[in-house]
This record gives structure tokens, C-alpha cells and sequence, in this order.
């Protein structure tokens, strides 16, 4: 039978440790700011800055006025070099990223039109910023045979041309998607740390067993245990869309308590994951170890954060289906940018919903009233 | 009387290892059931059964009444104060709130923690700490009361308090189970259950026992002591010799007549618990002696351990303060003292491996923490704690210990051979060494710490936790290690054992309290009242004189 | 002395292959690493679901529409039939990219040009928009040239060096071999002594005549060689499973590993010898492998990052580490260029090293 009493004081208890030992609060908040602002920081996709190395053989005007449509475009910094040579060396030492190379001939082949009169070589070693770097360098050539022809008072009409839009992140910040994916990860962790570590150590030194020998219930030892940590892990969750907000000027356009309402099932899920892991584990160490290589890591590479799952071959994208992060970097990416979609957020909260179920009820068969 | 807990036919094991087998008892109101026997004996399992916290893979366990539990390491929270630990027991097992601060009153003052209410309990001494732990059990008003292991850790003054405590608990109506390793505890039991691997040895009165060795105990006096103990142990006669102060208590074989042994007299005794005990179990037969060292240790000035002043603090707190003390060449030295009380601390700095606040820790003449590691070649040393490595096999460990301590070729093989001969561990030599039971575990760090014929022998309480057979075993090389020239500084809580040492120092709260031979220690407490104290009246005699 | 370090050698070793825990991390996690992450760490976009809205119904937009519906990548399409329903495909992430064909579309470019498409990407998913947004535009350049050979503009040749088709397994796969061996080096050589100290067993080997750096040797070694099998195996794999061309002399892939295992367990020794618990020891572990995995540039590339924390990367194994298995292994480096990425590892093994070593010889508290 559940006594409101009994759980009250366990809930107490639970406060006074967390007062008495911050361990628990630096995991809550300190974690998470130092690896949002580090990690937050250190992972972006926009490829700015491509170092590229530009041959020309022989300095024309139009030459030039290519060069210089590339020294404009934000994409890329420009470096002259004397010979291929040099380029080529720079793309194997690293130092440079792209190569442009305008023979001699680059005027008459730009006149007759049939052979292609530059070259670019990327280093394809980074695949996605080559990708990335490929359609920079189209854009700037359309671009600059467009301004060429108007110059020259003539105009290539194109049948079809396109007219690109982005929406939800029209200056393609990778940093807007990838900060909420960062904060669903960072809770991932700090979730499942929190609760794994908590129960091992009840384990660990004993209580638990005296606590067994007590009156209380399952349900009273779990949501004593749970409610706490929830508090906590909702706080982090808060401080960390604060820091996102104001540190990496991402936009928040859905509504609050849509967020909170899916932060808490999501922090349900990783707090029931986090007693599960403890409770089989029973003491710290493993406890850790499995909350980092069960949790920590498919949060980071299947849930979508980076890595996109469609395109993973179908038993890895099977695989990130039971991963719960991959719904709640969904949520919150909708959320972030573009608003309460419903369509998105009603079957990903279901799904957090039925793992969080999930994990519950294994917590709940595991936690018997005995030691065996 | 009634019973309490009936237990029938009750069985348990863990995978293939049957802990406890077809154990039939019962457990009566009001008066101290003793559950002895060593580690690994089916205790703690036991307990565990009798709680509810396991059920039995066979028979059936009856419990009549509410059941209060005080676990091994009982569940106090360490980060919350004494009366918040209370508290939540108390909200735990749903007392009134208006009666809580009568009960806590009344339980605080029964367990003489008035005054440490906003004390953290994990600041508490050990022997605090247990009677919290008996505080927060004793608020279910059990009828049942189950103390697993309540004396481990705990000082003899708090031991006492403690069993007083339980006294007046059994004298109100309360079946109180109280489970030991013991046997001095044993004795003072109104009923025991003494278990040896998971079985049921005597089922009784501990008086019972004794009396079945009654007449056949004595006390053997005159002439050098550990000759005398060893000439006596060879006796077909005798059934079991063990060094008492300056004398040797003989446990004769059922119908033996005393045996005729030169320039000493004979005087019966009173059986002890353990007299009766040892006869129970398996007579092993007699114990091989390790090989003789080929030279004597030497030490110019034949001190061997010196330590001078030795001060120790951590932070603000003093953990050794200004200890001196000597151990001779050949010396068996023992330093006593309950959990806490700077024993370990002092070990440490001796051997090097915490550097001492002030003062000079010496041994063979080097400081071990400054000296060139080939010092460490003369020393032997067995800590506390199991410290081999668990996933190696025996044979393993040996193999590596010697490696680190130079031995090579024919002279490794041949030493580790005699090792596992001496000590019974041929046949185990492949098993994991974590998974040896105690007894053997002890006897393999004794053989790595021994190997390389050390000098000095450091032992950090060698036999906690291993039967009495074994403990024997253990004497028996450290005496004749002893008798080779090697000086042997050990550590231990168990006063009993104390008897065997040549000198003990008694620790206290950092101090050196005493120092001399046991049974100048003993004389210190002799009084009208008590004209022959055993070390254990000694050594509260003198801590409460030094709380003074 | 050399006993001494052959005997602790050949008790580390077992003492790592006898405890089944540390054999199962050890083997397990890294083969189920292995085999998810080269999969899954991907930024290619094979299949791209596209939102199909035509509203005009002529012959034009009908051959543009066959024309991307023929293209692999583009195999999920959805065709709407509104401007709502083409927002709701974006919204509710149904569609990844949107094509809208207006109404007079065919009309301008039966009248020989001007026409246009409108393309809507999910700025969610800006970065695997961009790149379908490539292939539409690819499409729709190709469908100019067959309906106006003459207009075409002059072509521009790209060629990728090193990776031609710009497979991100040939990129991701020897990365897991820094990435993947790190973790194990690490949790090895972290837990090694924290756990020693827990046994009991530091202090019986500081009592007995071994020397700090002996020590140090003796822990170094195991976790070496296992980091050279677990690299062995992963280079293995990458060569002869994913078919990653393997460009550079073995010998300096080997020299670049054993620098840069050393440096690993050099940081793994340093937190050891700094931990008293094994749980201190774990969670040091995961602060130094969170932060060098993300800042190595395996994910995303260290010259995004802003210019202070590209310095701070200088101090990371993981990152002189991948940029130098990358050069290996597809750009066919020579030794000196090698060298500029061996020498920070070898820095980084001698500080840490050293440091571990004084650390030691502080002995206990």
C-alpha cells in the first residue's frame, strides 16, 4: 500500500543528501553547462572559412574578376599560389581544403564554352565539407557568369532555374539544430548518470538493504527515488535551453509548456533507464560504464543529433528506433525552429511515453522486495 | 518459553553452493541466541532468511511477531545527522508523529547518544554508529530482534554497552539473534547456534559445549614458552596447545591422560567456549613447518622496528600522536587497539607507505619511505585486507610475487613448491584466487608475503574473520619464523590472540596507552575485585583510565 | 629489473584477460562500435524524402517531374496537392525537401526561358537539406542543357582528391581507429591502478622493491598492445571489409598509432595515478573522452571550431591523431609529414607520463 507519509520522508531524505552532498547538483548543473558551452562551441557543420588555393596561370582581367568573386564569397579564404604544385601540396599537408586552378587558356575555353575552363580539386578526406565546399563553388561560378553576361550586355536565359528557400533557419546555422540535438544529449546523460549512480550507491553502502527490511513499498522506493532527481533534472533541462538561448542565439518558437510537458516524459525515460542500469548493476562502477556505453553513446550517434538516421542502412536505422533520444532531438529541433507542430510532436512524445512505460515497469519487476 | 522463529528443514544455496544445508532450529523469546561461526559459515545468509530479505530454495521459516533488523553494515545514512537518521525510520515505519520525540528520548538515551543529535552519522565512532544502528531497529518495537555482526569495529568499552543494551532487550520479552565470530561473545550467550559451512555444529546452551571438554583442559606453566608450545602440540595426547600469556592452555583428546611434559606444571582450568569448539572441528592433524631460513636476519643494534615519536595528522585531526615503541630481533610485537584508533596509521609509516607529520619510522635501521627500494627486499607484508590479485590464479600470484622480489630460476620454483606445500594450496594452485574461501585466501597472502624470507614481518590483522584452526596454523608459522630471528610486528583486535605476542602496544585514540609483555598488561588491572583479568578487563581498565 | 617488469607485465596481462568484466569491455563494445558507428556516422544522404507540389499541368513541368522521380536518391516522394499540405510534409518532417512548380512554368518555358522552380528545405536538417538541395539543382541544370543545348553555361569540373566519390565510410572507418581505441587504452590504464588501490594491492606492490617507473613500464605495456590489436583489427577491417584504399607505408601507420596509443595511456596513467576510486577514476575518464572525442574532428571538422578552441584541440591526441590517419590513409603522406602530427602525440606521452610517474612517487596521501 502507498502511504503518502512514507514517501514524503523519503523524499526528504533524498533533499537533505543532495544538500549535504552537491555531487548530485554538479552532475544536475555544472555538467551540462561546461559540456553545452564545450561541446556547443566545438561542433558545427557550416563550412566558413574553406581555405582554398587559388592557381592562375595567367592573370587576365576576367581571371581576376573570378578571383575576386571568390575572395568575396564567405565561404571561402582565399590564398594565391604561384604553381599547381604548391596547390596540390597544400591539399595533402592539409592546409588547404579546395584548389582552383584557371589554366592558361581560361578566357578562350570561356569563350568557346565547350571545355570546362576551371578546375577544383577538394580534399575529400572531410566528405561533408567537400560536399558542402562543391555547391559553394557552383554558386559562386553561376553567380559570377550571370554578372559577366549582364556586364557584357548579354543574357543567357536559362529554360528552368531555381530559387532556393530555407525554411526554419534561412542562414543554415548548423549551431540552430545542432544546440537543441546538444541539449537533448547533454539530459541523456545527466538523466541516467544521476539515477544510476544514486541507487548503486544505496547499494553500495548498505541503506538499501535497510530500507528493504522496512515497510515500504515499491512504489514508494521508486518515486521517492524518482521525484527528487526529476526535480533536478528539470532544472539542468531548464538551464540548459537558457544558455542555448542566450549563449548561441537559437530561436525558441513553440510554445513553453509543450517544452516542459516533453522535457519531463523525456526526463522520465532517462531516470527510469538510470534506476534500471542501477538496479542490475548494483554498484557504482559498472553503473557508470553501462550509463555510458547504453545511454551516452546511441544518444550521440543514433538519435539523429548529427547523424541522420534515414540515411543509415536499415538495422542501424531499426536500431535508433529504441533509442529515445532520437524522439526528443525530433521534438526538440521542431520546437526550437519551427514551433508545435503536432504532427511531429504527438507520435514522438508517444513513443517517449511508451519507453519510458517501458523502462518503469522492467524497474519495477527487477526491484523486489528481497536481495536474491 | 516460546519460539519465535521456527526454522525446518531450511536450505540455501547460491548457484552450485549450498550455504546453508537442512537446518533445523528455534529461535526463543526472550533471552540472546548466539549465531557463531567464521566467515563464510552460513551467518550472514541466515540472517538474511530469518528477515525475510531471501527465501529458502528448501524448508520453511515460522516468524511470530514483528522482526527488527540491524544488517552487517547497517543502513544509517552517513550524510544525515543522528536525529534525521531517526526521523525517517521512524516516518518509515509510521510512528505517530506525537509520540516521536518520547521515543527518540527514550531510545537516544538507552544507546548514550544524547548529546549527538546534529552529529553526522558518518562522523560517528564505530561503536556509535551500532548503537544508532540499534536505535533506528529498536523504533519498530520488534518482538524479533536480528543483529548480524553488531561487534565488528566496535571497541570493548562500547562491546559492552552494546551487549548491556541487549541484555535489557532479552529481559523484556525480545528473541534477540546476535551473530559473531566471537567466541569469547559466544560464551556469554543464553543459547548458541554454532554453524560451520552452512551446517549446524551445537545447538544449545554454550555450558553444553563446554561442558563436553570439561576436565580435559590446562594450563601448562614453566620453561620458554613456544617450546613449550610446540613440544606440547606434538603430544599424541594433546588435542590442541595454545600460547596464553607466558603459559600454554592444552585441550586433551577425549580420555587422554596429561601428557608428561618436562619442567613444567600442569593445572587444570575451567573449559572455554573454544576449547570446545577446536574439538568439533576436523583435527587437521599436525602443521607442516616451513623450511629454515638459511642465514638469521641480523641487525646491528638487534632492533629491527623502531619507531620514534611518531605523529601522523590529517588535517586537523591526529591520527597517531607521538608513538614510540621497539621491535627486538625475533620479537613478536603486537599493537591492539579497536577500529580507528591509529593502528593501521602507525603500520603504514613504518613500512613507507605514508609519510610520516613528525618523528622517525624505522625498520632495519632505513626509512622505507626515503630508502632506495632494495630495502624493501627485507620486509614482508600482509595487509588488512585481502590484497592479491583476485582474477590470478594461485599459482599465478606466487609466481608473480616472486618475480618482483627477484627470485629466478630453480630457487623460484622450489620456494613456490614448498609454499604450496606448507600451505595446503597444491590442489588449489589453478583456482582464481578471489574465489578461495577465506581460510585460503589468508594463507596465500601469508605465503607471498613470506616468500622471499624476509627480515621483518609486517601483519595487519592476519586472522580477522578465519576459523580457529586456521588462526592456529598462522601462530604456528609466525612462532617459528619468530623463533628463526624474525621480528614480527603484528596488528589485531582480537584480545584473545594478544596472549601470543611477546610485547603488545595497546593504541588508543592515537596514543600509545601501555606497552609491555601480556601479562604485565594483564597485572595493570588487578585488583580485589578482580584478582586474574583477562586482557580484555586490562585494556578497559586502561581506556577508561586515559579518558580520564 | 628486467624479472621484476617481465614479471609485472605478464601479471597485467592476466590480471586483464582473467577478469571476464574487463575481457568483455575490452571485446565487446568495441566490435558492436565498430560495426554501428561505421554505418551510422554518415553525412551522406543516400534516399531523400521530397515534397512534390505541381501546379501547373503541362507537358514541361510533367518531364521535370519524371525526370527527378527517376532519380535514386529522390525515391521517396510525396506528391501534394496544396500549399497547405506541401507545409505540413516540411512541418511535420514527412519531407526533408520540397519542390513547388508553379503554374505558368510550362507556358514560360515553351516561351524559351525564364521559368522557375522553388526548392524549400528543412532548416532543421539544414545540413542534409543543402546537400539534396545539390542534387536538385544538378537535376534541373542537367534537364537545361537537353532542352536548350545552346544555353548552356560553361561547365565547371570538380574532382574530389583522395575520396572521389566522397564516401563517408572511407572517412568515418579509420577514424574509429582513434576514436575506438582511445576509449579502450583509456578505461584500461584509468581503471588500473584506481582499482589496485581498491583491491589493496597498490600498497603490497609499494612495499615491495619495485621502483615507481618500473611500475609505470609494467602498466604501460599491457594497455600497448592492446591498443595495437584493437587498432589491428579495426585497420584490418576498414582494408578488406569497407574497402578504404590504404595509401601510406604500414610502418608509419603502426609508428602513428603507438605514439598516439602511448599518449592515451599516458593521460589514462595520469588520471589513475590522481584517483583513489575506481569511480573517480571512471568519471575522469569520461570527462577527458567526451571533450576529445567531440573537439578531434571526428564529427565535424576542427576548422569550424572558433580560433581559441582550435588551440585548445592543440592538447588533443585524438585530433594530431585522425588528421595523421586520414593523411595515411588517403592521401598516401610521406614521414615528414607524418612527423608534424607524430611530435604533438609523443609531447603529449611525455608529459603525461612524467607526470603520472612523480604522481606515483608521491605514493599514498
Amino acid at each position: 500500500m502507498m502511504k503518502p507519509r512514507r514517501l514524503i520522508a523519503l523524499m526528504a531524505k533524498e533533499a537533505l543528501q543532495i544538500r549535504r552532498d552537491p555531487s548530485s547538483l554538479y552532475i544536475a548543473f555544472a555538467l551540462p553547462l561546461v559540456l553545452l558551452l564545450l561541446i556547443g562551441f566545438g561542433v558545427s557543420l557550416d563550412a566558413k572559412d574553406i581555405r582554398m588555393a587559388v592557381v592562375l596561370e595567367q592573370s587576365t582581367p576576367k581571371a581576376q574578376s573570378l578571383v575576386a568573386a571568390f575572395r568575396a564569397s564567405p565561404f571561402f579564404v582565399v590564398d594565391e599560389v604561384r604553381l599547381r604544385q604548391d596547390a596540390e601540396a597544400g591539399l595533402i599537408s592539409g592546409q588547404y581544403r579546395a584548389a582552383l586552378l584557371l589554366a592558361n587558356d581560361f578566357e578562350s575555353r570561356l569563350n568557346r564554352g565547350a571545355e570546362a575552363p576551371i578546375q577544383v580539386l577538394l580534399d575529400g578526406t572531410d566528405a561533408n565539407t567537400a560536399r558542402l565546399a562543391k555547391g559553394y563553388v557552383e554558386g559562386v561560378w553561376a553567380k559570377w557568369l550571370a554578372y559577366e553576361a549582364r556586364s557584357a550586355a548579354q543574357s543567357i536565359t536559362l529554360p528552368i532555374s531555381v530559387e532556393s528557400r530555407v525554411w526554419f533557419n534561412p542562414a543554415l546555422e548548423s549551431r540552430h539544430f545542432l544546440i537543441p540535438g546538444l541539449i537533448a544529449i547533454i539530459m541523456t546523460l545527466t538523466g541516467t548518470i544521476l539515477t544510476a549512480l544514486v541507487v548503486a550507491r544505496e547499494w553500495e553502502r548498505g541503506t538499501m538493504e535497510a530500507l528493504i527490511a522496512t515497510p515500504v513499498g515499491r512504489f514508494e522506493l521508486l518515486v521517492g527515488k524518482l521525484a527528487p532527481y526529476f526535480v533536478l533534472g528539470m532544472g539542468g533541462m531548464a538551464l540548459s535551453v537558457l544558455v542555448g538561448m542566450s549563449v548561441y542565439d537559437v530561436p525558441f518558437r513553440g510554445s513553453w509548456w509543450v517544452l516542459t510537458l516533453c522535457s519531463a516524459l523525456y526526463m522520465a525515460c532517462s531516470l527510469a533507464m538510470g534506476l534500471l542500469i542501477s538496479t542490475i548493476a548494483k554498484n557504482q562502477f559498472v553503473a557508470g560504464q553501462v550509463a555510458l556505453i547504453a545511454a551516452f553513446l546511441p544518444a550521440f550517434m543514433l538519435s539523429g543529433f548529427v547523424f541522420e538516421p534515414s540515411s543509415m542502412p536499415l538495422p542501424i536505422e531499426l536500431l535508433s528506433r529504441i533509442v529515445a533520444a532520437r524522439y526528443f532531438v525530433t521534438i526538440l529541433q521542431t520546437l526550437f525552429l519551427a514551433g508545435d507542430v503536432w504532427s511531429v510532436i504527438w507520435p514522438n512524445s508517444l513513443a517517449l511515453l511508451a519507453i519510458a512505460t517501458f523502462f518503469l515497469a522492467l524497474t519495477w519487476k527487477r526491484t523486489r522486495k528481497s536481495l536474491e | 518459553m516460546s519460539a519465535a522463529i521456527t526454522l525446518d528443514g531450511v536450505g540455501k544455496s547460491f548457484g552450485r553452493t549450498p550455504a546453508i544445508r537442512q537446518l533445523s532450529a528455534r529461535i526463543e523469546s526472550g533471552r540472546i541466541t548466539g549465531l557463531v561461526g567464521a566467515d563464510g559459515s552460513g551467518k550472514t545468509t541466515l540472517m538474511r532468511l530469518m528477515a525475510g530479505l531471501m527465501k529458502p530454495d528448501q524448508g520453511t521459516i515460522a516468524v511470530i511477531g514483528s522482526i527488527g533488523t540491524m544488517p552487517q553494515r547497517f543502513g544509517l545514512y552517513e550524510d544525515l545527522t543522528v536525529a534525521e537518521n531517526m526521523r525517517l525510520y521512524a516516518e518509515l515505519r509510521e510512528l505517530p508523529p506525537a509520540d516521536q520525540p518520547a521515543t527518540f528520548a527514550r531510545l537516544l538515551g538507552f544507546a548514550g547518544l544524547d548529546g549527538f543529535q546534529t552529529r553526522l552519522a558518518g562522523k560517528l565512532s564505530g561503536g556509535m554508529k551500532q548503537k544508532l544502528g540499534l536505535a533506528c531497529a529498536l523504533l519498530a518495537k520488534p518482538d524479533v530482534l536480528l543483529l548480524d555482526e553488531p561487534s565488528v569495529g566496535v571497541d570493548p568499552v562500547s562491546r559492552r554497552q552494546l551487549w548491556t543494551m541487549v541484555g535489557d532487550l532479552a529481559t523484556q520479552g525480545v528473541a534477540v539473534v546476535w551473530s559473531t565470530a566471537y567466541l569469547d561473545e559466544a560464551e556469554r550467550c543464553d543459547h548458541v547456534l554454532l554453524m560451520d559451512k552452512g551446517q549446524l555444529l551445537h545447538d544449545g546452551p554454550p555450558a553444553q559445549l563446554t561442558a563436553r571438554v570439561a576436565g580435559r583442559c590446562f594450563v601448562a606453566k614453566g620453561g620458554e614458552r613456544r617450546k613449550l608450545q610446540s613440544l606440547a602440540a606434538a603430544n599424541a595426547n594433546v588435542r590442541d596447545a595454545l600460547i596464553q600469556g607466558a603459559s600454554v592452555r592444552l585441550v586433551l583428546h577425549a580420555g587422554s591422560l596429561p601428557p608428561d611434559l618436562p619442567d613444567c606444571t600442569l593445572e587444570p582450568v575451567a573449559p572455554r567456549f573454544e576449547d570446545a569448539f577446536v574439538t568439533l572441528l576436523e583435527d587437521t592433524g599436525p602443521i607442516p613447518a616451513l623450511p629454515p631460513r638459511p642465514h638469521p636476519p641480523s641487525h646491528a643494534d638487534g632492533i629491527a622496528v623502531r619507531a620514534d615519536d611518531l605523529v601522523r595528522r590529517f588535517g586537523d585531526f591526529t591520527a597517531v600522536d607521538h608513538v614510540s615503541f621497539d621491535v627486538k630481533q625475533g620479537e613478536i610485537f603486537g599493537l591492539l587497539g579497536p577500529n580507528g584508533a591509529g593502528k593501521s596509521t602507525t603500520f603504514r609509516m613504518l613500512c613507507g607507505l605514508l609519510p610520516a607529520s613528525s618523528g622517525k619510522a624505522l625498520v632495519g635501521g632505513l626509512d622505507l619511505a626515503k630508502a632506495a627500494a632494495q630495502g624493501r627486499q627485507r620486509l614482508g607484508y600482509m595487509s588488512q585486507k585481502f590484497s592479491l590479485y583476485p582474477e590470478l590464479s594461485v599459482r599465478q600470484n606466487l609466481n608473480f610475487f616472486a618475480g618482483i622480489y627477484g627470485l629466478t630460476g630453480s630457487t623460484k620454483r622450489q620456494t613456490i613448491a614448498t609454499m604450496e606445500k606448507v600451505f595446503g594450496l597444491e590442489s588449489l594452485a589453478g583456482s582464481d584466487a578471489g574465489t578461495l574461501p577465506l581460510g585460503f585466501k589468508q594463507r596465500l597472502a601469508l605465503a607471498c608475503a613470506i616468500m622471499h624470507g624476509p627480515d621483518t614481518l609486517f601483519l595487519d590483522e592476519p586472522t580477522s574473520g578465519v576459523d580457529p584452526l586456521v588462526r592456529r596454523e598462522f601462530w604456528s608459522h609466525i612462532n617459528a619464523m619468530a623463533a628463526q630471528g624474525v621480528s614480527v610486528l603484528v596488528t589485531t583486535h582480537f584480545l584473545d590472540e594478544a596472549e601470543y605476542c611477546d610485547r603488545i602496544g595497546i593504541v588508543y585514540a592515537g596514543k600509545l596507552i601501555a606497552i609491555g609483555t601480556p601479562d604485565q598488561i594483564k597485572a595493570r588491572a588487578r585488583s580485589e575485585t578482580r584478582p586474574d583479568p583477562t586482557l580484555e578487563d586490562a585494556f578497559i581498565a586502561l581506556v577508561e583510565e586515559a579518558d580520564r | 629489473m628486467f624479472g621484476r617488469i617481465r614479471s609485472l607485465i605478464i601479471k597485467e596481462m592476466l590480471a586483464l584477460w582473467r577478469d571476464p568484466k574487463s575481457r568483455f569491455v575490452m571485446i565487446i563494445p568495441p566490435l558492436v562500435q565498430l560495426a554501428v558507428f561505421s554505418y551510422a556516422c554518415t553525412y551522406d544522404v543516400k534516399q531523400a524524402s521530397l515534397a512534390l507540389l505541381n501546379l501547373d499541368g503541362g507537358l514541361a513541368a510533367r518531364e521535370l517531374v519524371a525526370r527527378v522521380a527517376g532519380a535514386p536518391v529522390f525515391s521517396d516522394l510525396v506528391v501534394v496537392g496544396t500549399e497547405e499540405q506541401l507545409r505540413d510534409a516540411i512541418d511535420s518532417r514527412r519531407a526533408m525537401v520540397a519542390l513547388r512548380i508553379p503554374q505558368d512554368f510550362s507556358r514560360k518555358v515553351e516561351q524559351g526561358g525564364g521559368a522557375s522552380v522553388q526548392v524549400i528545405l528543412d532548416g532543421r536538417r539544414s545540413n542534409s537539406a543543402q546537400i539534396v538541395s545539390g542534387y536538385l539543382q544538378n537535376i534541373v541544370t542537367a534537364h537545361n542543357t537537353q532542352l536548350a543545348p545552346g544555353t548552356r553555361i560553361p561547365p565547371l569540373v570538380t574532382r574530389s582528391w583522395f575520396n572521389p566519390n566522397l564516401e563517408s565510410i572511407w572517412v568515418v572507418v579509420p577514424g574509429l581507429v582513434g576514436v575506438l581505441t582511445q576509449v579502450v587504452a583509456l578505461v584500461v590504464t584509468a581503471l588500473s591502478v584506481a582499482r589496485e588501490r581498491e583491491l589493496g594491492t597498490f600498497e603490497q606492490l609499494l612495499v615491495t622493491p619495485l621502483r615507481p617507473w618500473e611500475i609505470l613500464v609494467g602498466k604501460t605495456m599491457p594497455a600497448l598492445l592492446i591498443g595495437l590489436i584493437e587498432s589491428t583489427i579495426i585497420i584490418v577491417v576498414s582494408s578488406w571489409w569497407f574497402e578504404v584504399p590504404m595509401t601510406a607505408s604500414l610502418v608509419l601507420v603502426y609508428a602513428a598509432v603507438v605514439a598516439f596509443v602511448a599518449s592515451v595511456i599516458g593521460v589514462g596513467l595520469f588520471i589513475s595515478a590522481l584517483c583513489s576510486t575506481q569511480q573517480q577514476a571512471i568519471l575522469g575518464a569520461f570527462f577527458f573522452l567526451v571533450p576529445t572525442m567531440i573537439l578531434s574532428g571526428f564529427a565535424t571538422p576542427v576548422e569550424n571550431m572558433p580560433d581559441w578552441l582550435q588551440v585548445v584541440t592543440l592538447a588533443n591526441p585524438v585530433r594530431h591523431f585522425l588528421h595523421l590517419i586520414w593523411g595515411l590513409f588517403l592521401k598516401g603522406i610521406g614521414p615528414a609529414q607524418a612527423w608534424d602530427s607524430i611530435w604533438p602525440m609523443l609531447v603529449i606521452a611525455a608529459v603525461t607520463l612524467t607526470g603520472s610517474a612523480l604522481a606515483f612517487r608521491r605514493r599514498l596521501y
